[in-house]
């Protein structure tokens, strides 16, 4: 789950990490009027995505009237698809260094990974691939955790005088953040040094392990929705994994390994997928809502029903599919390919029930979906 | 981590739905299931086995060599460490969505002590002929039977489709290794592909890989050092950029992660790469030659 950057600098303040002052506008008056509190401000464009600076979604203002006009300017604006929606405002601070500090799940060594960098407020992955000196590195013990020391030895050498104590505290609290909050990534950039010496987060970027999002109920009210079509909204309400795609071919499958794999069957055959859709895990009992949402998406020329048992018995997914088919009696062509836990059941059911025999494999079944798709016959 | 017969098996979390009907599976099958967990049915049969308040008691009580979790998310991360502290040999967690922190934690811990752990979200491990861990369908005859293939997969659905594959072509299965489709796991495919390197079983490998993270590249440099054949099939190659496809380990961002940048690290490390999951018995005939077993093959 994403955090926009007003939902995160709190989070990060509560836990003694200095933020500049500011408050979120939805229109131009209020950013005016709470320009009006700070003197000389920033109007941030508040969107799930990086890259709002570049975008023209983040405008310095001197006076309030500027900052209205650049409200206006920015609500609205749409930036790598979201539509701007609020702004924040905030303080502007005399910035005399600009550093970059983040703390995020590193696959490859399993383990939390600080960033450190002098090299603040640009792309870090642009510094990391032109001076990777630059970025300094420490893998966490998450048993242990990351102590000041640690801290200390991260920053070490790297002239930051008078204000070494101070990063070094936001580096350790950075890290409490990340592990209190159950952090995918906690991202500041820039962590900037202020000309009376203070370290303040300029920006933060927040992403929650959406599998922890159940033991952070409160915080996670603050989190941005996925943006999803109608009917991806109306998958998630029926705890069904689906994405929109703009095929015609529609996939059915259990397990998100053989549902991608569907659709790249599908596709090796000229084909073109019309969707992600997987019943897989705890979902398998959903095959009646899963098949009934997918039937609704308009377009869809041909279906491939897709089952290989393992966990998910396929012989529930067919029952559950049978009763989708006789409920709504679609007139588009499906074909079956089912094997593994429950096949025998399923494959009788096809049979009694709709008549149906699934093909050999699944190859079978998705090249005969891309040529229904393609004639409009079954 | 390859389950062996001799195995003496925990099952965490023996008394639910699943717990139980895969427990009844196991043991039917051959598995050596010894017990079971339930802090509040501690002291009393399940399944025909005793049942244990915890992993640590089970391990005084009957012994095991590994724990195959059948517990919730949010209370993996504690079953995962009494088993480690327990002395378990290894873990296989099939749960799904346990919180990142809390799979690091117990990796961590499993490391430090040299317990192999299999997920989390994993389908489990089959022996052919021997046992098996987990939620496969191991008796089904068509998908398992006993032969010199070994098969690697992230996903349960579609390691039952490569294994049917493999036997559909005449051929048959020495060991499949479930690593899980988690974003972080205990066992990577690189160590999968170790460990079937040195397993006397089997003969050619067949692994299965997904879009997104590295360990299918991690993977081909290993694989450049074997003697025996490899061949794998990457799922997501049509997949759209920047979604999430169920699991959260399958999502790619940028070129990293990419189905071309598996493909041709594999392909440069002489893996044969398959276009699509059917084309792996002529894979198999290209690299072993005609499968040996009589009868064998419906095509």
């Amino acid at each position: 789950m994403n955090f926009e950057e007003h939902a995160a600098k709190p989070l990060l303040a509560a836990r003694g990490i200095a933020v500049p002052r500011g408050a979120l506008a939805q229109t131009p008056d209020e950013a005016a009027a709470i320009a009006e509190k700070h003197g000389p401000v920033v109007v941030k464009a508040q969107v799930p995505t990086g890259k709002r600076g570049k975008a023209g979604g983040v405008k310095p203002a001197a006076t309030p009237e500027e900052a209205g006009i650049h409200a206006k300017a920015i609500l609205g604006m749409e930036i790598a698809g979201y539509r701007v929606e609020k702004v924040l405002i905030e303080e502007q601070l005399p910035i005399e260094r600009e550093l970059y500090a983040a703390v995020l799940n590193d696959p490859a060594a399993k383990s939390p990974l600080v960033l450190f960098s002098t090299e603040g407020g640009m792309d870090i992955e642009e510094v990391a691939a032109k001076a990777p000196g630059k970025l300094r590195r420490k893998p966490v013990d998450i048993r242990l955790g990351f102590s000041r020391s640690d801290a200390g030895t991260l920053i070490q050498g790297l002239d930051l005088g008078a204000t070494e104590g101070k990063v070094a505290d936001a580096l350790v609290r950075l890290y409490e953040a990340y592990s209190g909050l159950d952090a995918e990534l906690l991202e500041i950039n820039p962590l900037i040094v202020t000309a009376d010496t203070r370290v303040v987060a300029l920006d933060c970027k927040f992403v929650m392990d959406d599998s922890a999002v159940a033991r952070h109920i409160d915080v996670a009210r603050a989190g941005t929705p996925e943006q999803l079509t109608g009917l991806e909204a109306k998958a998630k309400t029926a705890r069904l994994k689906y994405i929109d795609l703009e095929g015609n071919v529609g996939v059915l499958a259990n397990g998100a390994g053989l549902t991608m794999t569907t659709m790249d069957v599908v596709r090796h055959y000229g084909g073109r997928p019309a969707n992600f859709l997987e019943i897989g895990g705890e979902a398998y009992t959903q095959a009646r809502p899963a098949l009934e949402l997918l039937l609704s998406k308009p377009g869809i020329k041909s279906l491939v029903i897709n089952f290989c048992g393992a966990f998910a018995r396929t012989d529930v997914m067919t029952q559950g599919v049978i009763e989708a088919i006789e409920a709504l009696k679609p007139e588009l062509p499906i074909f079956f390919s089912v094997h593994g836990t429950g096949d025998e059941e399923a494959i009788r059911l096809l049979k009694e029930r709709l008549g149906v025999t699934p093909l050999p494999t699944m190859e079978d079944a998705c090249k005969a979906a891309v040529e229904a798709a393609k004639t409009g016959r079954r | 981590m390859i389950v062996r017969g001799t195995d003496r098996v925990l099952v965490m979390g023996i008394t639910g739905k699943q717990g139980t009907f895969w427990t009844e599976r196991m043991r039917a099958y051959g598995t050596k299931v010894v017990g079971g967990t339930n802090p509040n049915k501690a002291g009393t049969q399940h399944c025909g086995v005793p049942v244990f308040a915890t992993a640590r008691d089970a391990m005084a009580g009957a012994g095991f060599d590994v724990a195959v979790l059948f517990i919730p998310p949010l209370m993996a991360k504690d079953a995962a460490m009494d088993a480690i502290g327990a002395g378990a040999k290894g873990l296989v967690v099939l749960t799904e969505h346990i919180p990142v922190q809390d799979v690091m934690y117990f990796v961590a811990a499993a490391r430090e002590r040299g317990v192999r752990i299999l997920g989390p979200n994993t389908a489990g491990a089959v022996t052919p002929g021997e046992c098996f861990a987990g939620f496969m369908p191991a008796f089904n005859e068509r998908v398992f039977r006993k032969g010199a293939v070994g098969v690697i997969s992230r996903s349960g659905s579609l390691g039952v489709l490569f294994c049917l594959n493999v036997v559909q072509a005449g051929y048959g299965i020495s060991a499949f290794v479930g690593i899980g489709g988690d974003p972080i796991i205990g066992t990577t495919t690189r160590d999968a592909l170790v460990d079937l390197d040195t397993f006397p079983g089997t003969e050619a490998v067949v692994m299965v890989g997904e879009i997104g993270g590295s360990m299918e590249e991690e993977a081909a440099e290993y694989a450049r050092t074997m003697k025996k054949p490899v061949a794998a099939f990457i799922a997501g190659g049509a997949a759209p950029k920047g979604k999430k496809m169920g699991h959260a380990g399958a999502i790619v961002m940028g070129d990293k992660g990419s189905y071309a940048s598996k493909r041709s690290a594999l392909e440069a490390a002489g893996v044969t790469v398959l276009d699509t999951p059917s084309d792996a018995g002529a894979a198999l005939q290209a690299r072993l030659g005609r499968a040996k077993r009589p009868g064998g093959g419906s095509r």
